[in-house]
């Protein structure tokens, strides 16, 4: 097995659980005597409460506690804010988090204004319907634009306005390169919101130990560790007496992150109170609810360039819908400030957003969180630039790509991580090219050449039936974002490997790609290193797994602690067998000396020798062959790609069939191609989920009207095309594998690609029509194509 | 509170009788009642299809079945596939094979509907083989490994024959 585990198509070691049903998650706890809860919920999206009545509820059979928000007494408190705001000049940030259970206003459809505990969770829900509330409702603020105009109601009285935040970032001038440019491009975009819908709702269990002085809570959170420090905190515990167990989770996507969510503080806390295990397990309706959701923002952009196609100047003012709180600060709309720069040398750039209190749903990161936006309105504005210009979509993307030998590029605004955005390393115009080659670019081109109509029906007008366009559009996405991750790498006396660290996983492989990462390392086969993660009794720091980060962060100290118990196995093995350290090799779970294979020593042996029981060793020296890393990179980490498609549009329907799908992507090199393939296969279908089908619905009283998956649809097996996935590998200088993330990549480039490809064939038909929203529908596009119907050629 | 019922369950060969209420959900009596915790519930209102199990034969929505329906029937989960780590069933190890899982979640409602799928069609179309599977919501993987471990299963499950 000396062959190298790092890029190897591995399968994975954690399947056969999963398989095979015995996988844990965190339905799956039970616990004798353990209570259920169900949460009474606010049916108005903005309303004062009068009156909470939960009498009748208390004296329901088999209740045992109901809790309002005065029940709470010190516990009642305002969530943690998780992001502060950045440190950049023009920013203003008004912070609003909620408490857990609202008690003068609800603010949102869903938030939670009791609790019920009961011996089972049927005994819950029926309790739940016994309480009363009595309201009196205001006024929804659900517009982002109405929101700020005089006189709309105000989602937090007290800030005066429903301004969340206002910042503004520049880099150049824009005024003055926009005064030289020859042409100057204005449009209006909208992007909207949908729901992150992992097929595993949300979930929590608590159990208090008063004998041991320990709380355990099983959590599906991303983010185990800041959510133990963040209880220990609350509940007036110290950090060793609370244990977070992020177990197998059924999806993560974002919302999942260290939220500090009211059911996720309140579980604990009542199973501390009531002295018996308690588990909430969200059901799908609170899942449409109540869990966070991203995307809603409204841009006013404008891009400057000459007649040659060269961008000289981008303005980008927008609005972002940050819901009726910001818990998470301002991630998602510095993200969407950050990604609109894409692949492409933009000299000057203005950027200017306002994030508005809306009463809906909390916005937090979702898969690309914010990226998405940004590389909608560049890709939307590339394209009508090519238009207008007489210039060929891919030439003048082109004409505008960072090179290669101008890495470090310095972007000069201030990114999510509150560095300045640098892109650390690239190769734009391979990307291009290679996705170009993979979608069959030039073919299809040519075909149109010779005027071929397609299924030529007998409708009126003799307007063909079907019409195929060809779209490519480019993102880059910082990935792999600090502070820092670390990792505590073992040989045990068995030779098995341990690796143990503190980021949840919710299906990225972790369990295989960091064993890849500690087998090459320690020469030992993939399937004997366990991999440890989620726990925080295994491991004590860390923050999680969000950003497109754990392969590159917590990879990296898995990696560097599997250095250093190399080194101590070297060590040692030298010393035992009187051989120069440089002569060893770790080879198949040996120490053996270069050339001489029958002179070895197994690891395990070594790791039996490095744990005496008995006798004097050196001064100094470490029990174990063990060792602990921390890896904090300076900067995030640049990954790259283009995604290309040929579409065919149902000119009578509008629905959109994808023909060919190609997502070239650079995350560096690939510890295991298969892993991060499935990661594009899956943002692809996700991103089809939101260009074309996924849009939650809201009407002005603040009602979300399609919460159900019936009414709200994920993309089954029959939307979602076979994807072709290309990789350019350029590796990161800022980590010692050299790689970068890959986990949001695939979601990001598809609403820009649908909406260029779409106009593409819609154009071929000669129907005229601009595309300026996402997320789009076989509805709303027939409403485009019918209001062009002036327009047509 | 409610009245309640005797069953018997026939789940995965071994016979189960209980006193449940007639409202309990067969995907809750059997994750919560017999702890066979490999069923998997996304939706509760018969859409996503994790949590499918086999009854006399016939894959159904547990979520959308009450426990009381399932009484004197068999009941197929996915330990009754094999629940053994080590032991896969050729299905089960074609999933490992062509990463046809990520999160895991939704994968033993996806065996559980492919099962008789493939004892009906030995040899499916990737048309059929999505057709097959579009009831089962997937929010990793965007299905096209999945597609390709039912392929192989339906070469292994035939050579098996």
């Amino acid at each position: 097995m000396s062959t190298r585990a790092f890029g190897a198509r591995i399968r994975r070691n954690e399947d056969p659980r999963l398989l095979t049903g015995q996988a844990l998650f965190v339905d799956d706890v039970h616990i004798p005597g353990m209570a259920h809860v169900a949460f009474k919920r606010s049916d108005y999206a903005h309303a004062r409460i009068v009156r909470v009545d939960v009498e009748a509820a208390r004296h329901m059979p088999g209740v045992l506690a109901v809790f309002t928000g005065p029940d709470l007494g010190d516990f009642w408190q305002p969530s943690p804010l998780l992001v502060p705001p950045p440190p950049a000049r023009h920013v203003v940030f008004n912070q609003r988090t909620a408490c857990q259970l609202a008690k003068d206003k609800v603010r949102y459809v869903g938030e939670p204004v009791a609790m019920v505990v009961a011996e089972s969770r049927y005994l819950a829900e029926d309790a739940v319907e016994a309480i009363t509330v009595e309201y009196e409702p205001l006024p929804a603020v659900v517009d982002l634009e109405a929101a700020l105009q005089d006189g709309s109601a105000l989602v937090h009285e007290d800030v005066g306005s429903n301004v969340a935040a206002h910042v503004i970032q520049t880099k150049g001038n824009y005024d003055a390169a926009c005064a030289q440019a020859d042409v100057v491009i204005s449009r209006r975009f909208c992007y909207d919101r949908g729901t992150a819908a992992p097929i595993e709702t949300r979930g929590v269990v608590a159990q208090w130990d008063p004998l041991m002085g320990q709380l355990t809570v099983w959590d599906s959170t991303q983010a185990p560790i800041p959510i133990r420090n963040g209880l220990a905190r609350m509940l007036g515990l110290s950090e060793r007496q609370v244990r977070v167990i992020a177990p197998f989770i059924g999806g993560g996507f974002g919302p999942k992150i260290m939220m500090f969510y009211p059911e996720e503080t309140l579980v604990p806390w009542a199973a501390m109170r009531l002295g018996r295990p308690v588990k909430w397990i969200e059901d799908r309706m609170e899942n449409f609810l109540a869990m966070t959701q991203e995307r809603s923002q409204v841009h006013h952009s404008e891009i400057a360039l000459t007649r040659d196609g060269r961008i000289l100047g981008v303005k980008d003012v927008f609005l972002h819908d940050t819901g009726a709180y910001d818990p998470y600060g301002l991630t998602v709309p510095l993200n969407t400030q950050c990604h609109l720069l894409g692949p492409y040398a933009i000299e000057h750039y203005y950027t200017e957003f306002k994030a508005v209190f809306t009463n809906r749903i909390i916005v937090t990161p979702y898969r690309g969180a914010g990226r998405q936006h940004g590389v909608f309105v560049i890709e939307r504005l590339l394209d009508i630039a090519a238009r207008e210009l007489g210039l060929d979509r891919l030439e003048i993307r082109r004409r505008n790509l960072i090179q290669p030998d101008q890495f470090p590029w310095n972007n000069r605004i201030i990114a999510q991580d509150f560095t300045e955005l640098t892109y650390d390393s690239g190769n734009y115009e391979a990307i291009l090219d290679l996705t170009r080659d993979m979608v069959g670019w030039d073919e299809f081109q040519a075909s149109r050449q010779s005027p071929v109509v397609i299924n030529q029906s007998p409708a009126p007008g003799n307007r063909p039936s079907k019409a195929r366009g060809i779209g490519l559009v480019l993102y880059v996405e910082g990935t792999g974002i600090g502070p820092y991750e670390g990792a505590r790498v073992q040989i045990e006396p068995t030779g098995r490997v341990t690796v143990v660290t503190g980021v949840g996983t919710q299906g990225q492989g972790h369990f295989t790609s960091f064993a890849q990462i500690a087998a090459d390392v320690l020469g030992v086969p993939v399937d004997s290193v366990m991999v440890s993660t989620g726990d925080t009794a295994q491991f004590n720091w860390g923050t999680g797994t969000f950003a497109s980060r754990a392969a590159v962060v917590a990879g990296s100290a898995v990696h560097s602690a599997a250095v250093m118990v190399r080194n101590k196995a070297l060590k040692m093995a030298a010393d035992q067998m009187e051989v120069a350290e440089e002569n060893i090799e770790l080879v198949d779970g040996y120490a053996q000396v270069r050339g001489v294979p029958s002179a070895r020593i197994s690891l395990a042996e070594l790791a039996s020798r490095a744990n005496p029981l008995r006798g004097a060793v050196r001064p100094g020296t470490e029990p174990g062959l063990e060792a602990t890393a921390y890896f904090g990179p300076p900067m995030q980490t640049t990954a790259a790609g283009a995604h290309a498609a040929i579409v065919e549009v149902d000119l009578e329907t509008c629905d959109v069939k994808i023909l060919k799908y190609a997502a070239v992507h650079d995350c560096g090199p690939l510890i295991n191609p298969m892993i991060v393939e499935g990661q594009v296969h899956g943002g692809v279908a996700q991103g089809i989920g939101n260009a074309f089908y996924e849009k939650l619905v809201w009407d002005e009283a603040g009602q979300l009207l399609n919460a159900s998956f019936m009414d709200y649809l994920i993309p089954t097996a029959r939307e979602v095309p076979h994807v072709e996935v290309g990789h350019v590998e350029t590796p990161s200088p800022l980590n010692p594998m050299g790689v970068k993330g890959a986990g949001e990549a695939g979601a990001i480039p598809v609403g820009a690609l649908f909406a260029q490809a779409v106009e593409d064939a819609l154009r071929s038909a000669g129907i005229e029509v601009e595309i300026a929203e996402i997320p789009l529908s076989p509805n709303r596009l027939w409403e485009l194509v019918e209001g062009a119907g002036a327009k047509m050629l | 509170m409610a009245n309640r019922m005797n069953i018997t369950v026939i789940v995965n060969g071994q016979s189960y009788t209980r006193e449940v209420e007639p409202r309990l959900l067969l995907s809750d009596f059997i994750r919560h009642e017999l702890g066979l915790t490999g069923t998997h519930v996304g939706c509760e209102h018969g859409v996503c299809g994790a949590c499918t199990v086999l009854l006399d034969g016939v894959p159904v929505r547990s979520c959308l079945t009450f426990a009381v329906q399932a009484h004197g029937r068999a009941v197929a989960t996915v330990e009754g596939l094999s629940a053994d780590p080590q032991a896969l069933h050729p299905l089960q190890e074609a999933f490992w094979q062509a990463h046809a899982l990520q999160c895991g979640f939704c994968t033993p409602g996806l065996l559980m509907t492919l099962l008789p799928f493939l004892q009906e069609n030995p040899d499916p179309t990737e048309e059929q083989i999505r057709e097959a599977i579009s009831g089962n919501l997937c929010r990793c993987t965007g299905y096209q490994n999945i597609v390709q471990a039912v392929r192989l299963a339906a070469g292994s499950m035939k050579r098996r024959k």
